[in-house]
């Protein structure tokens, strides 16, 4: 070949290696400004002050989010009792029983669940839930996030649970263990970091969720003292304050934002502390 | 010794079968849950679009939205949908593939790692804080600077024509991409790692140029798996509602201008569910989630059958 050509070939080369080098700066940049945004302008809001007091009525400066960022929380854990064990159990029937065909099917379902958008999901458990009982309650807006959550656990549930050694399982039925026993004892135990990143994961995934729970929990600017009250959540009363006209409440929407991104670090970085040292489980 | 522990019978019971059998019914109910939300979820919203159904048949899907004289048609969102999901597409597509290439093909080995993990930093980020970022950062920015430029640049086609308004279907188009990138680039990661290296190794071989390597080798068994990371991001970009909202400025008109405010079927469902007092209008809102919902699945479904093979179930998270 030419030298000529060479030199075009190793041009080319040099060229689209850049680009796509960019394509990937591109592609880190928006996450760099939106993390630098948030501790500019929500760092300074976020003090002891906003983490304990309830939001002010309009037009008083102050307040804070303490009923939003606990009404979060009980939503969670509202999400993970409905989803965790429906999908861990339906992940282990993939895993451990399943057919072939089955499984196809059933991973076929939980990725249309995944794909659904979660704004559908809000108005399903509105017509389910909120319509009967007759107001938006912490149970309906739990519910919403609970079912979002069923197919991501089923599908991390399956995963983990097929990188345990068959050996184990055979190793449990040759000294007459009875399959359940060997399952819940020896298989679930060895896939359980994983499964408990999954989780993490999912919980992570639906406290940052607004859109369930505009029409299901609804909000609620005081402490709600029932389940079947509406309550407040960190997501929403971001998007409440986020697009209304008040200077004060735009701050305390960027504080809000602040916190909210440091609970799911925090998930993730129990997710680390899972991880670390193993090489079986964890998000790859 | 030995012949005498040989002796010694040891009759233990059989483990009871009971405890299995129940166990396998349990989890397959649980199993079994998956389909029963999917049809929960096409009831659900069958249900609670009848009233909308029977008084606008067919009509529903190239009708205008008119809730003043109780008039509901969902084109104007099925338009704004598919116009910025698929601009969204536009942008992010080219971007997350060639991030992806430079993540398994060109980046250093101690970078990919912590590259891989800002990315799904990105994932991870809450749709409403995008949505935030967006109103008060990103679309001020865009007005001012990008958009003017591209109108002067581009004025001679229609859909940069018009009055520039922040809140709009680029903006949304903009922020939809910010969303989906990190969705196809971890599929297209993935299908690019599914690529043996001995097809990389004969390649560089043969003398062929890194880039001619990843043409060669990779890129070009790859299209199916591309395409189906692709299909997956619009399947995200559709249903995407808070972040969108809040920056596409909720009109209900059909604009040509890219420029102009939209609305999309979810941010539609979002920004107006609460102010629908009458069954009518409530009624419309739930078909729109119904259409919604089926245009997700038919994409999904796309999704699944063409990068089913390569996806390992930890996919699902990187949503």
């Amino acid at each position: 070949m030419k030298p000529f050509q060479n030199h075009w070939r190793k041009a080319t080369s040099a060229v689209i290696s850049a680009i796509c080098f960019l394509c990937a700066l591109m592609v880190i940049l928006p996450l760099a400004l939106i993390l630098f945004h948030l501790i500019r302008l929500g760092a300074s809001s976020v003090d002891w002050n906003f983490l304990t007091h309830l939001p002010k009525p309009v037009g008083e400066t102050g307040g804070g989010m303490a009923n939003a960022i606990v009404g979060s929380f009980v939503l969670v854990t509202l999400a993970v009792l409905i989803g965790v064990p429906v999908g861990l159990l339906g992940g282990i029937y993939l895993s451990e029983f399943g057919s072939p065909r089955l499984n196809w099917a059933v991973r076929l379902a939980a990725d249309i669940l995944n794909g659904t958008p979660s704004i559908v999901w809000g108005i399903v458990v509105y017509a389910l839930v909120v319509v009967p009982m007759k107001g938006a309650s912490a149970y309906a807006g739990g519910l919403a996030l609970g079912l979002i959550m069923i197919p991501l656990v089923v599908r991390t549930t399956e995963g983990m649970l097929a990188l345990v050694p068959n050996s184990y399982r055979e190793a449990a039925l040759a000294l007459g263990i009875p399959k359940w026993k060997s399952v819940v004892h020896i298989v679930l135990k060895t896939a359980g970091k994983g499964i408990v990143t999954g989780v993490l994961l999912a919980c992570a995934r639906v406290a940052g969720e607004t859109a369930p729970l505009l029409f299901t929990a609804s909000g609620n600017q005081f402490w709600s003292h029932n389940l079947s009250e509406p309550i407040a959540s960190l997501p929403r009363q971001i998007y409440t304050y986020a697009i209304a006209p008040y200077d004060d409440w735009k701050r305390q929407a960027w504080a809000g934002a602040l916190v909210l991104i440091l609970i799911t670090v925090a998930f993730s970085a129990g997710v680390r502390v899972l991880t670390r040292g193993s090489n079986t489980a964890g998000a790859r | 010794m030995i012949a005498a522990t040989a002796q010694r019978k040891v009759v233990l019971a059989p483990p009871s079968k009971a405890g299995d059998a129940f166990f396998k019914f349990l989890t397959w109910g649980m199993a079994m849950m998956v389909f029963v939300l999917v049809a929960l979820l096409g009831w659900e919203l069958f249900q609670g679009s009848k009233i909308s159904l029977q008084q606008f048949g067919w009509r529903f899907l190239i009708h205008d939205w008119d809730p003043g004289n109780g008039n509901f048609g969902a084109l104007p969102f099925i338009f704004g949908t598919f116009v910025s999901s698929l601009l969204g597409l536009m942008i992010a597509l080219p971007l997350s593939l060639g991030t992806a290439i430079y993540l398994t093909e060109l980046a250093p080995r101690w970078l990919r790692r912590p590259a891989l993990s800002l990315i799904e930093m990105l994932a991870a980020i809450p749709s409403v804080i995008l949505g935030l970022w967006g109103i008060y950062v990103l679309v001020p920015w865009l007005r001012d600077h990008p958009y003017p430029l591209l109108q002067k640049a581009l004025a001679w086609l229609p859909v940069f024509r018009g009055h520039i308004y922040g809140q709009s279907f680029l903006s949304a188009a903009v922020i939809i991409a910010i969303m989906i990138v990190p969705i196809i680039t971890s599929m297209a990661r993935e299908v690019f790692r599914a690529v043996p290296d001995s097809q990389r190794e004969a390649a560089f071989a043969l003398g062929a140029t890194r880039w001619e390597v990843t043409w060669l080798a990779v890129l070009k068994g790859s299209r199916r798996g591309m395409f189906g990371a692709a299909m997956l991001g619009l399947g995200r970009a559709l249903g995407e509602t808070m972040a969108v909202t809040m920056v596409i400025g909720n009109s209900t008109d059909i604009s040509a201008s890219l420029f102009a405010p939209g609305s999309t079927l979810a941010s539609a469902i979002a920004n107006q569910f609460s102010e629908a007092v009458d069954d009518t209008y409530r009624s419309a809102l739930f078909e729109l989630g119904l259409v919604l919902l089926l245009v997700t699945i038919v994409t999904n479904i796309l999704a699944h059958l063409l990068v089913g093979a390569v996806s390992a179930p930890q996919d699902a998270f990187n949503a």
